[in-house]
């Protein structure tokens, strides 16, 4: 028996990526890393930012998201986030800028703490990339 | 009767014009094509979105503290309606749809006796209800400057109406656009977006989910990004139609030009062979009488 199941990766603007062959997907879910597997128990979470890992029969493909919400039903991953890059894609520069920016955002006075942990959370996540 | 000169120039601008209508044309097939996809690649989010929070909504444990944003605040005194129109004119009946379908609205409310804010998005729109209902226009917002519709300014909006609602400023919110069916029919509609109407939506899956963490927190989380999410939605759509209602509506001004030019041509043909004529029979006239 297969030990596959699909996964769609959606953003506001379009559906971002899709595969059918996925053997196990890694989200950095609200409370800690999550590695989901065929069969998995329907569940929904929101996501911090970090890295999602995709193996696949095909390889491995990674992405950075900000957030967003995962949705696991009938083997069938959605993972909706409104900022998302493929590692492939990005380069040095585009992550010094995104750090810098966020580094901005963590000196604002008025974040709060949860804000704040999320802000440091994408700054460690963009540090271990580069 | 007009002199030849006149008319010759009057068939001139005209011709002119038929042009710029017919390049106007040609310019929003393009784009409507562009926005149609993008509306159309848009949609597995919001209906997602849509799915995942109908679920949680009907597995929600405490219906009583279910966060306001779904719930409301349990009164419906003032009404925030976002009308969203275009920033550019010449699109047919596109933004005076939308405001008289909002126009109706408002005078319903009024009539209640319930208090009215007004967001427009869009200047069109400003413009058209300024007169009337300048004093309920809490904020104007208009994106001029950016091309394409985009999810950060969607963002924009939405956490605007979030602000707001949390400032306690409204009980009831509900957008106006125009629904994109084809390039000839838009439908103008009113949505309430807060608090969020499922109402006829039955869920047809009973299956229980496993929530981490529990279903308030992912509900508080997941609440406001799908109004920036339906207000997105409404923006997609939005700008297909302005494109499909200003396809149409130049494809008609490109038609009357042509009808114009037609009968214009066979009035100067006209008045060009009575001239001749009149001429004419003033030389044989002049002959005759030698």
């Amino acid at each position: 028996m297969s030990e596959e199941f699909k996964l769609e990766i959606v953003n506001p603007e379009k559906s971002f990526f899709s595969k059918d062959d996925v053997i196990e997907a890694i989200v950095p879910a609200f409370e800690g890393e999550m590695g989901i597997l065929k069969d998995h128990i329907s569940i929904i979470s929101f996501l911090k930012p970090g890295i999602v890992t995709i193996n696949s029969k095909s390889g491995e493909e990674r992405f950075f998201v900000e957030d967003g919400i995962v949705e696991f039903k009938d083997n069938n991953l959605s993972v909706l986030t409104s900022s998302i890059f493929n590692l492939k894609d990005i380069n040095k520069n585009k992550i010094q800028d995104l750090i810098k920016k966020a580094e901005n955002e963590v000196n604002k006075a008025e974040l709060s703490d949860q804000e704040k942990f999320l802000v440091d959370q994408k700054i460690d996540v963009l540090r271990s990339i580069n | 009767m007009a002199s030849l000169d006149d008319l010759k120039k009057r068939i001139t601008s005209v011709k002119s014009t038929q042009k710029i209508t017919k390049a106007m044309k040609m310019v929003a097939a393009a784009k409507l094509r562009r926005a149609q996809e993008s509306a159309e690649k848009g949609r597995p989010y919001s209906v997602k979105m849509n799915n995942v929070i109908l679920n949680l909504s009907n597995g929600i444990s405490d219906k009583e503290n279910a966060p306001k944003l779904l719930s409301g605040t349990g009164q419906e005194k003032t009404h925030l309606c976002v009308v969203m129109t275009s920033d550019r004119g010449l699109c047919g009946g596109f933004n005076s749809n939308i405001v008289k379908k909002a126009k109706s609205f408002f005078s319903k409310i009024l009539d209640e006796g319930k208090d009215l804010k007004i967001i427009t998005v869009g200047s069109k729109g400003n413009d058209q209800l300024k007169r009337v209902y300048g004093n309920k226009i809490i904020k104007n917002i208009s994106f001029k400057e950016s091309k394409n519709t985009n999810y950060f300014d969607a963002d924009k909006v939405g956490k605007t109406v979030i602000e707001k609602f949390e400032a306690g400023e409204f009980d009831v919110c509900t957008i106006f656009y125009n629904q994109f069916k084809n390039v000839i029919t838009q439908i103008p509609q009113a949505q309430q977006i807060i608090p969020l109407n499922n109402e006829g939506e039955e869920n047809s899956s009973d299956e229980s989910y496993e929530f981490e963490p529990d279903e308030d927190e992912i509900l508080n989380n997941l609440l406001p990004k799908n109004i920036s999410t339906q207000i997105f939605k409404a923006m997609l759509e939005n700008s297909a139609s302005e494109q499909g209602s200003r396809m149409s509506a130049m494809d008609n001004a490109t038609r009357n030009a042509g009808e114009m030019v037609d009968k214009l041509t066979i009035e100067y043909n006209r008045s060009r062979q009575a001239a001749i004529t009149k001429e004419l029979i003033e030389i044989i006239s002049g002959a005759e009488s030698l």
